[in-house]
């Protein structure tokens, strides 16, 4: 016996459809980025540069940023210190302030909580955040990537709804025992928020690891500056290998196009944040949730 | 407890400090932070009424001399006035346009998917462009409208259309930003409407099915309105929010051939403070927009209020 078609069976089949369109849609910039940068200069020469995806991969513009190697390591170190030491200390900060913001015997806060979140609303802007920076002596110095991010007041009232979410008994019973509140804190609250902490710890490192903006504020030395500017600099810049340095060019015979090198750039730079993404996702999405539940 | 009831008198906030002295020098810190990078900032916005030189330092703030309205009247007199708060609004209006509605779209097409794998991936892949940096973002959009070689004029030319160089032509770039914005935004967005979506009662589409309702009918008449009350909040906020769009990005795709379109007033306060260093004149700028922009979320809140939803406070 023949079924037929049901109107449920047709939509599911369009659903599937339309969404594998848009799955594609999501990935061809990326692949395409990632096929130009194999194209290499022969090739162009042979086929003219409208290629989509390269008949040999060729790897002379990953090969030019592996000779620049000096350069490029320096700025992934230079990446890694502001992910680490910058993730590390706005989570203690955090986690501080958002724990005090949690306790409701504390005197003073609802003022704090008021002070915190006004922030959120208003800010002294670009020029008087650049002043001050400035007079802190903070220009040219890591710490300048580091210190003026250093709270998150998104992060901080998820921190605190996180805290808010364990159960009073569970404090109530270590009081009893005569534990204080640092002792609260250490054997009692931080234990039972590890997945809030990891999650708050992956918003700061993932924002550090994508940040530019501040670097190109604070900092002129190219010695100083994290992977996402030195990219910047290729991808802006007319001759993009500028910011390889020397050695990158004489390593080479024959140079790769541009467009390769650029390509090779991002994709060295965006491979770490693909391969670790898919574990880390499902963090951020519990979070998306408990900021949207109230701030 | 009992001990909490005989403190009924008055004690004094030293009292209070002393008892929750640990916690309050857990938080000491944080507060430092917020003092020093926030608020110190702001207390700095006063430059806008005075003539700050560079080389005053961080106590030229306070010292350097007052010129009242000065840097406004020169703003609001300028051609650029216009220019930059129409580009802001409709960079800003072109993005909530286009991937608000998507992402409910896409929300309501994820929900119905019956495969659970393929659901997962879906949801993951469209996350992932959330996750990439603005100047990754900017990078790829360079490489695909590249006049040489660029996928988007490979699709022109192999229609027999000449090369465009997109981002070097004002009339393209609010089209470039908006698709860009609009890929890198919609599968995050769809987050909140998917998880309102779960949370809508099963027993309403069994018995829409018992009624022989199809699919459509139970999204239009069962989903939507399921989620009306997020989606009128989200916009709501996102109206409140207009002016503050990011400006990352747009500071990466510019250039000055395409100011007339492009240049916003953060990327305008970025270059008349930073690289031309008129400090005052910059902070005058942004304190004008930081006011309608406060009004505007403010506002929006207490709308969301009155229509008997929890405001973001």
């Amino acid at each position: 016996m023949k079924k037929r078609l049901s109107g449920e069976t047709v939509f599911q089949a369009v659903d599937v459809i339309i969404m594998c369109i848009f799955i594609i849609l999501i990935l061809v910039p990326v692949f395409t980025v990632v096929m130009t940068s194999f194209i290499s200069e022969a090739e162009i020469a042979r086929r003219g540069s409208f290629i989509i995806i390269p008949e040999k991969f060729d790897f002379t513009a990953y090969e030019m940023l592996i000779a620049s190697g000096k350069n490029i390591l320096r700025a992934y170190k230079n990446t890694l210190f502001r992910v680490l030491t910058g993730t590390f200390l706005s989570l203690a900060v955090t986690i501080g302030l958002g724990y005090g913001l949690s306790r409701p015997q504390l005197k003073g806060r609802t003022v704090i909580t008021g002070f915190v979140f006004f922030t959120m609303l208003f800010s002294g802007g670009m020029i008087p955040t650049f002043i001050v920076v400035k007079g802190l002596g903070l220009m040219d110095s890591r710490w300048s990537m580091v210190l003026p991010c250093m709270v998150n007041t998104w992060n901080l009232l998820i921190m605190r709804n996180f805290f808010y979410a364990i159960p009073n008994s569970l404090e109530e019973a270590a009081v009893i025992d005569g534990a204080n509140d640092v002792q609260i804190l250490i054997k009692v609250v931080l234990p039972l928020s590890k997945a809030s902490i990891a999650t708050i710890g992956l918003f700061y490192a993932v924002s550090h690891w994508n940040s530019w903006f501040d670097a190109m504020l604070y900092i002129n030395k190219t010695a100083l500056l994290p992977m996402q500017n030195i990219l910047r600099n290729i991808i802006t810049s007319v001759s993009s290998i500028g910011d390889l340095g020397a050695d990158a060019y004489n390593s080479l015979d024959v140079l790769p196009p541009s467009q390769s090198v650029r390509a090779a750039t991002i994709v060295v730079t965006t491979l770490p944040i693909l391969v670790v993404y898919p574990f880390i996702q499902k963090y951020f999405v519990k979070g998306v949730m408990v900021g949207s539940v109230k701030g | 407890m009992g001990v909490v009831l005989k403190e009924k008198k008055k004690r004094s906030f030293l009292y209070y400090l002393k008892r929750d002295r640990f916690i309050y020098l857990l938080m000491l810190p944080g507060l430092i932070y917020y003092i020093v990078f926030r608020y110190l900032p702001m207390f700095g916005i006063v430059i806008a009424f005075k003539d700050y030189k560079p080389f005053f330092g961080v106590e030229g703030i306070f010292t350097s001399d007052w010129v009242g309205l000065k840097h406004f009247t020169k703003f609001f007199g300028s051609m650029y006035c216009f220019r930059l708060i129409r580009n802001t609004l409709l960079l800003s209006l072109y993005t909530l346009v286009f991937s608000f509605p998507l992402s409910i779209v896409l929300a309501l097409f994820i929900n119905e998917l019956k495969r659970k794998w393929f659901k997962k991936t879906v949801q993951t892949v469209s996350y992932l462009p959330h996750f990439l940096s603005a100047v990754i973002v900017c990078g790829m959009i360079r490489t695909l409208t590249s006049v040489d070689g660029g996928l988007i004029n490979v699709v022109v030319k192999a229609f027999g259309g000449d090369p465009i160089p997109f981002l070097g032509q004002p009339e393209w770039f609010r089209t470039i930003y908006t698709v860009s914005e609009v890929w890198q935004t919609i599968g995050w967005e769809s987050i909140v409407f998917i998880a309102a979506m779960t949370g809508i009662d099963r027993a309403l589409y069994e018995a829409a099915m018992v009624d022989g309702a199809g699919i459509l009918r139970r999204m239009w008449s069962i989903t939507l309105p399921g989620i009306m009350p997020v989606v009128t909040i989200m916009l709501i906020l996102k109206v409140g929010n207009i002016l503050n769009m990011g400006y990352e990005k747009v500071l990466l795709l510019y250039s000055p051939q395409t100011y007339s379109t492009a240049d916003i007033i953060s990327t305008y306060v970025y270059r008349e403070g930073v690289l031309n260093q008129n400090y005052s004149f910059a902070s005058a700028v942004n304190l004008f927009i930081s006011i309608i922009s406060l009004i505007l979320v403010m506002g929006t809140n207490h709308i969301t209020k009155k229509m008997g939803q929890e405001g973001i406070w």
